[in-house]
């Protein structure tokens, strides 16, 4: 059952250059998609979009985000933020931006059980301290109690996890959640995700540039260029058989240490005429 | 031939400020603990490490960009690692670094032209270099007029590039270079400094948390892991039979773009 659909979903920034053109995909209860494209392409703005929190610079022109077949681009503000607040949460890129550094990890996570779900401090503190477990952090009751400077890169990316999940909400949107990790930690924390993702059935959006990690964590995968979707399909067929050049030349410029030979290819000139010119064509086509 | 550098001991600890007394000394956190290797002319060396390995504070020290706290750095045959800054300076040429943040390290203020012809200019060295650089890292050379904003990622990191063997240097030090930038100009970057290795025949070091990337590049391998080396080996003979605990870890972690990878 599609839980998330956007359907021709165009933004641009106002009387200015488009950021996305027309995407659409969709994503199942419980599925987890990849947005993968280099920077600048527009996969965290499709995240943002959907959950509300696009720049101020940008509008909207056309489209529909149907979350659990309610179009949010059609309720008030008040009603969509109420919608997104309960359905979705982020996992942001960098734990350090995203935590409050002047309160304790404690607070930062219960405030959507009190806020969202409407819950007493105790039963939020308690269910605290269940989720921090849940994410292999050793001592909840000393970590709740902490600030963020306290602890390390890996344990605020899980404390971010928690606090996600903590309203099992219905979809996570995670950007970039493991770009700043060492490559050590980043398995630990996405193998958390997907675990996470698979106990509570929650659908997954899952933006990144690399797409090692998407075959880990992804069944679907959707690449961007410009703001353009060129590919949507299963992952499994996208690394066997990339339907789209560009997706060829970004698979075959992903550095890969079992095979040197084959990979670090420079994405050939010809590849990249060819997907601006698919681009020239749709803003030609929408003025 | 003797080998360019060659390195016993080096030990560098940092005072720790955080846990300074009121009067008195900071007691010295240790970084780098008595690290032994040399490397040969011509060599690509891929230094790698998880982060807080020391990876960079070693680059820094090869590069005299800090001193270290004890050991030698041979450079050439002469002691480096505790060379007066005056008696350093005619060396500098001799061994460049390119830094991993080209917008910190490129002055936003100043044309690509004045970026390039300063450190020719502070040697004594032809300033019509400056456009020739240009020319072998295959930016027109229209780009001396620009300012690093008006460039690409990858085009940013060509200038840094071009900044270094503007020189003609016997040594580059490359920290972490690619790893801000997406992957078709990460190969494209890649593939320069291969050519450039090749055509000017420099010693590299390419210091990168990422083994993949290393793979491609560096003929030699070393694995540095809380300050010490655990493993120091060629790059064909570590990726095929890693013998340290650590570089294992490593690679078994990597997520290659591969489905059917076990991960696990």
């Amino acid at each position: 059952m599609t839980f998330l659909a956007v359907e021709g979903l165009t933004v641009r920034i106002r009387r200015g250059p488009w950021l996305l053109r027309g995407v659409s995909l969709a994503v199942a209860a419980g599925e987890a998609r990849g947005l993968v494209g280099e920077s600048g392409a527009g996969k965290s703005m499709i995240g943002k979009a959907i959950l509300g929190i696009l720049p101020r610079a940008a509008e909207v022109v056309s489209g529909r985000i149907l979350l659990d077949g309610t179009d949010l681009l059609r309720l008030s503000d008040r009603d969509r933020r109420a919608r997104i607040g309960r359905l979705c949460a982020l996992i942001p890129q960098d734990p350090l931006t995203a935590l409050n550094p002047a309160r304790r990890i404690g607070p930062q996570i219960t405030d959507r059980l009190t806020d969202i779900l409407g819950w007493d401090r105790a039963r939020a503190q308690a269910r605290a301290a269940e989720l921090l477990a849940e994410v292999q952090i050793a001592d909840p009751p000393r970590v709740l109690k902490s600030y963020p400077h306290e602890l390390s890169g890996g344990m605020r990316q899980r404390v971010l996890i928690a606090a996600a999940f903590a309203a099992e909400p219905k979809l996570i949107v995670a950007d970039e959640p493991t770009t700043a990790l060492d490559v050590t930690v980043q398995r630990e924390v996405l193998r958390l995700i997907a675990g996470m993702q698979a106990r509570h059935g929650t659908a997954l959006l899952f933006v990144t540039h690399d797409l090692g990690v998407v075959s880990k964590v992804c069944r679907r995968l959707s690449v961007l260029y410009a703001g353009k979707v060129v590919e949507d399909t299963d992952v499994r067929a996208f690394f066997r058989t990339p339907g789209h050049p560009y997706s060829a030349a970004l698979l075959a410029a992903t550095p890969k240490y079992t095979d040197p030979d084959s990979s670090l290819r420079p994405v050939p000139s010809a590849v990249i005429d060819a997907v601006r010119a698919e681009v020239a064509a749709w803003d030609a086509a929408h003025g | 031939m003797a080998d360019l550098y060659s390195v016993t001991g080096l030990h560098v600890s940092l005072a720790d400020m955080t846990r300074k007394p009121l009067l008195g000394a900071a007691p010295r956190i240790g970084i780098l603990h008595g690290l032994t290797f040399a490397i040969g002319r011509g060599e690509v060396v891929g230094i790698v490490g998880g982060s807080g390995s020391g990876k960079s504070t070693l680059g820094r020290a090869l590069v005299r960009l800090l001193e270290p706290t004890a050991g030698r750095i041979l450079f050439d045959g002469q002691d480096i690692a505790h060379l007066p800054e005056p008696a350093l300076r005619p060396l500098r040429r001799r061994f460049q670094m390119i830094f991993q943040d080209p917008l910190s390290s490129l002055n936003p203020r100043q044309t690509v032209g004045t970026i390039l012809r300063a450190p020719l200019a502070l040697h004594g060295l032809p300033l019509a270099r400056a456009a020739e650089a240009l020319d072998a890292v295959g930016l027109p050379r229209a780009h001396l007029a620009r300012y690093p904003h008006e460039l690409s990622g990858g085009q940013r990191q060509r200038v840094g590039i071009a900044r270094a063997i503007a020189l003609r240097p016997d040594f580059i030090l490359a920290d972490e270079i690619v790893s801000g930038l997406d992957v078709s100009s990460q190969a494209q970057v890649l593939a320069l400094l291969e050519t450039l290795v090749r055509d000017f025949s420099l010693t590299l070091a390419f210091i990168s948390h990422d083994l993949s990337v290393v793979r491609r590049l560096c003929t030699r391998i070393i694995v540095l892991h809380q300050g010490r080396i655990v493993e120091d080996a060629p790059a064909a003979r570590l990726f095929d039979a890693p013998k340290a605990e650590y570089t294992r870890m490593l690679l078994s972690a990597i997520p290659l773009p591969d489905p059917d990878q076990p991960w696990d």
